[in-house]
């Protein structure tokens, strides 16, 4: 397992731009797309929600969770408290793996991402398995690939306004 | 997990039961009980104008592309649609015909006349992401008088019913959703059935009917008018194929919607002709008991 070279210094995050981020993606998942991207668009509500509870633990957490699963249940018209449920299971998981997650190197974070990604989305197919009866097939599971793929460019992202200013006195 | 050296409130477990908790109770209370609809109707108006901002790409695009349409394809458009003008036109005074002669009979009868239904004119906002269900938003709500369990058509047949209304907007269940139930009759024989949706297809569901029906492929099913929602004649589906199967109890009829259920964006809500019955009367048609699920 690699280990990240040196951990890098941050400023701290504003909760403004947290709000911020969460509402484009909120904004982004309302997007109309076509039914083929449609199939491949990752949940970015959930991709935001773990990003910050992988490094903001104590400003975004399972309650925040819960209240965007709420949004979004009522955004898809899926079963209220459907993604909410999903959503606040995925904090908890991040919560738990988070040191570890933010050790390990970008690509090896692609593999834990997706997998909890995966996780939150069997949670959504088994409630609505057990609620409707319905079985959605698997393709349904590709988003959380593509949300994988897009961790990095998200991670970069989101560091830009964290990383702080060149120190004009340095020589 | 790790200790934190000044604990703020709960320990995630303890967060985690409750909300969990909180969102088996969601859960079951949704699919079981109305009593969340308001509170659904509220987050519903909050965010509206996300949606609508969300919808701004799309619409720009729309608008570009109406821009850049060329003189020669405007052209083409204006010498159909005059030509289909003129052929609707022809119907209509067929039909303005026969309904007047209709009136004339009723009257003889001394049957009650038949009374256009109100419509409102709606726009498809978007499909809803849900993977469950098969439903599309509306940009007319409340605020157009819009009646929960309308019926809706688009130029070809029936498309769905309204599920839900929002102050701006609607919620409509298609009636290929699972299990989504449509009063109708066979055009050529006058034979009543109930059409269901299957859910994962575009596709419908003939049910319940004995193997000895007649029904063929290429029949029409139009609305019964039976439940008071749908007016009656409304083209719904064509049967597709019919497998007379002596294994099962009831042949297994498939049917395809003659409506463009996800093509078209312009879609036509007819309120009820009558009063919807009560909820605690029978608000679908009346079901045979379910008979093993497929």
């Amino acid at each position: 397992m690699e280990i990240a070279p040196k951990e890098e210094i941050l400023l701290p995050a504003k909760p403004g731009f947290i709000a911020l981020s969460l509402f484009s993606a909120f904004l982004l998942n309302l997007l109309p797309l076509g039914s083929f991207i449609e199939w491949i668009r990752p949940d970015f509500v959930a991709m935001l929600l773990l990003y910050w509870c992988i490094h903001q633990p104590h400003r975004v957490g399972i309650g925040t969770s819960w209240i965007f699963g709420i949004l979004v249940d009522v955004a898809d018209g899926t079963l209220f408290g459907e993604h909410a449920l999903a959503y606040s299971l995925m904090a908890f998981v991040a919560l738990v793996l988070r040191r570890r997650v933010s050790m390990l190197s970008l690509d090896h974070q692609f593999t834990h991402v997706t997998l909890i990604l995966l996780i939150m989305q069997a949670v959504i197919v088994l409630t609505g398995f057990v609620a409707k009866d319905i079985f959605v097939g698997w393709a349904y599971f590709l988003g959380s690939l593509t949300a994988g793929l897009l961790w990095p460019g998200l991670t970069y992202l989101l560091k830009l306004p964290q990383r702080p200013k060149p120190d004009p006195d340095r020589i | 997990m790790e200790h934190e050296l000044f604990s703020r409130g709960p320990s995630p477990a303890v967060r985690l039961t409750f909300f969990i908790l909180l969102s088996l109770l969601l859960l079951v209370s949704d699919a079981h009980y109305s009593y969340l609809k308001t509170l659904r109707a509220g987050i519903a108006t909050v965010i509206y104008p996300l949606q609508r901002i969300a919808m701004m790409p799309v619409e720009l695009l729309g608008a570009m592309g109406d821009y850049t349409r060329t003189q020669s394809s405007l052209v083409k458009d204006n010498a159909f649609l005059q030509r289909q003008n003129l052929e609707n036109r022809a119907a209509l005074l067929r039909y303005r015909a026969l309904q007047q002669e209709n009136d004339h009979m009723r009257q003889l009868f001394g049957a009650q006349a038949h009374v256009n239904a109100p419509s409102v004119m709606a726009e498809i906002l978007y499909d809803e992401r849900d993977p469950f269900s098969r439903k599309v938003v509306v940009d007319k709500g409340l605020q157009a008088h819009v009646i929960e369990g309308s019926a809706v058509i688009d130029n070809a047949g029936v498309i769905g019913q309204v599920l839900q209304v929002y102050p701006f907007s609607s919620e409509i269940s298609l009636i290929t959703d699972k299990d989504h139930p449509t009063p109708v009759q066979v055009l050529r024989n006058g034979l009543r059935a109930i059409v269901f949706g299957f859910g994962s297809s575009n596709l419908l569901d003939l049910k319940y009917m004995s193997l000895n029906t007649d029904i063929r492929p290429g029949d029409l099913l139009v609305t019964s008018g039976l439940d008071g929602t749908f007016p009656a004649g409304l083209p719904v589906a064509t049967v597709v194929t019919v497998d007379r199967n002596p294994v099962y109890a009831f042949s297994r009829i498939t049917c395809k919607p003659v409506a463009g259920v996800d093509r078209y964006r312009q879609v036509l809500i007819l309120a009820p002709e009558s009063p919807l019955p009560q909820p605690n009367l029978a608000t679908k048609p009346e079901l045979p008991p379910a008979k093993g699920k497929k």
